[in-house]
């Protein structure tokens, strides 16, 4: 096994509207696994805030464009949390 | 096609919007403008703030006006958002297109207003006397 695979990468989360409430903050540090998609991310930020489970949905943004669940994180990624919409 | 994409605290300008989308080809133009209204069902709003993911919402909404000109034959599209504090009565949003006929011009702003609200990343918080909320976050 490959020592890289018990390593973790950090990554900067955005969060905005509620989802910036339900955090708390701004901004958030988490650690995933490299590899690591980004239907993984949701799974580990839904457990720790169950808040996310009562929203209409949560989407995730990188680089300022949305992302499919199925999408690999990177560790420069600009990553955000898009909670429901709600511009006009 | 041309558009004029404007994210920003500044109060929206409908003269700069109807200046933008003249030109001699067109026939039609179709402004659409957002109030803040001063009720959410039977609660009275006291204001309205906007937040938006600022790089992104500009790229969503360059996307949305390209995709808008697809769709149908636009000669200039104009959206123009406001973030911040909003008291009832201000403007949010104006969309406007201009195009030969009114009938797309018509269409492509009902679908620009209408695609805006469900993929711009922008959120509002409804601002009551005893409370306030996130506009449309829970089902």
């Amino acid at each position: 096994m490959k020592t890289q695979s018990a390593e973790k990468l950090a990554i900067r989360i955005l969060a905005f509207g509620i989802a910036k409430d339900i955090l708390e903050d701004n901004v958030i540090w988490m650690e995933i696994k490299p590899g690591s998609k980004v239907s993984d991310l949701k799974e580990v930020l839904l457990e720790e805030f169950p808040d996310f489970e009562k929203l209409r949905y949560v989407r995730f943004a990188i680089n300022e464009s949305y992302v499919d669940d199925d999408h690999v994180i990177s560790q420069d990624d600009e990553i955000a949390i898009i909670p429901p919409v709600s511009g006009g | 096609m041309e558009c004029q994409i404007y994210l920003s605290e500044q109060p929206l300008d409908g003269n700069e919007v109807f200046r933008f989308l003249q030109t001699p080809a067109s026939g039609g133009m179709v402004v659409f403008t957002g109030t803040v209204r001063d009720h959410f069902e039977n609660k009275k709003v006291i204001r309205l703030e906007f937040e938006a993911y600022q790089a992104m919402a500009v790229k969503e909404m360059e996307r949305l006006a390209a995709i808008c000109a697809e769709k149908w034959p636009c000669h200039r599209i104009a959206i123009h958002h406001r973030t911040g504090v909003l008291q009832v009565g201000e403007i949010p949003v104006i969309i406007g297109v201009s195009c030969t006929h009114r009938r797309e011009a018509f269409a492509a702003c009902q679908f620009l207003i209408d695609t805006l609200k469900e993929s711009i990343p922008i959120w509002k918080k409804e601002v009551f006397q005893d409370g306030s909320h996130w506009v449309s976050a829970h089902p």
